[in-house]
């Protein structure tokens, strides 16, 4: 843990692993969200289809 | 004293703030659009599940924060219980920037402001800022050599913005009364106003979804 983390460098980007991975992580979720089914959704009411 | 009783007169009428406000909260906020119980059908989308995600790290992150502000540095340093309960704050304030920045992107995309919530969405950034001091505040008080490394560098960013003798990175007593009391609190008070404005006006339509039948 003391270890400073390894850099990810291209071009005028440079960014720690670590930050890489999560700010990846966070677009593939936000992916998911858009596509992935939602349970019940057809169920609503207000302009319901 | 008014023969009429403050009940039956109209708010314009009435001296009584009290009913003043019940009216205008009954008015403004019933209890349908505070505690709904059915959503309008393109709410049945995970992208609306990011804010609701946000305000339950946020909860983690106050239950947490009060356990460490009650037992105090040494605690949270030295005894295995104190270690957890400090890694669960450091691990839900993670997870509450991860969702609220997600939260941000969808609201964005969707473009949440329109129809009269330009005022949500701009509490929502000012949430966001001083989300961003409060953590900053929280690394400056773990009581650790990573705090006063931060402390040490963050002091020529203060003084060079010019407001280092009001803001002393460097004053523990300070960034400490800072993170605990006056930033959450104003969190707290933020972020109830802006779930109550959410919930006064609805969630926004999609933007595909504007012709359809409201």
């Amino acid at each position: 843990m003391d270890t400073p983390a390894t850099y990810f460098h291209w071009g005028f980007i440079l960014i720690s692993v670590p930050n890489l991975i999560v700010i990846g992580g966070m677009i593939v979720l936000f992916a998911i969200a858009l596509v992935a089914p939602f349970p019940h959704a057809e169920e609503g009411d207000d302009g319901s289809k | 004293m008014a023969a009429n009783s403050p009940e039956g007169a109209t708010p314009r009428e009435s001296r009584s703030w009290t009913l003043r406000l019940r009216r205008a909260i009954d008015q403004h906020l019933p209890m349908g659009h505070l505690l709904p119980d059915r959503q309008p059908y393109y709410v049945g989308s995970w992208v609306y599940v990011f804010g609701v995600i946000t305000i339950a790290a946020l909860a983690w992150v106050i239950v947490s924060g009060v356990v460490l502000s009650f037992m105090g540095p040494q605690w949270w340093h030295d005894s295995r219980l104190g270690r957890f309960v400090n890694s669960l704050h450091f691990w839900s304030v993670q997870l509450f920037f991860i969702f609220m920045v997600l939260h941000l992107w969808g609201q964005y995309f969707m473009a949440g402001w329109r129809h009269g919530r330009a005022a949500t969405w701009m509490i929502g950034v000012v949430i966001f800022a001083v989300s961003i001091l409060t953590a900053f505040t929280g690394y400056l008080t773990q009581q650790n050599f990573d705090a006063q490394f931060i402390a040490i560098n963050a002091k020529d960013a203060m003084n060079s913005a010019g407001i280092g003798a009001f803001f002393n990175v460097l004053n523990f007593g300070q960034m400490y009364g800072l993170h605990v009391m006056l930033l959450p609190i104003g969190i707290t008070f933020l972020v109830v106003a802006h779930i109550v404005m959410v919930r006064a006006r609805g969630v926004v339509k999609p933007i595909d979804a504007e012709g359809a039948r409201s």
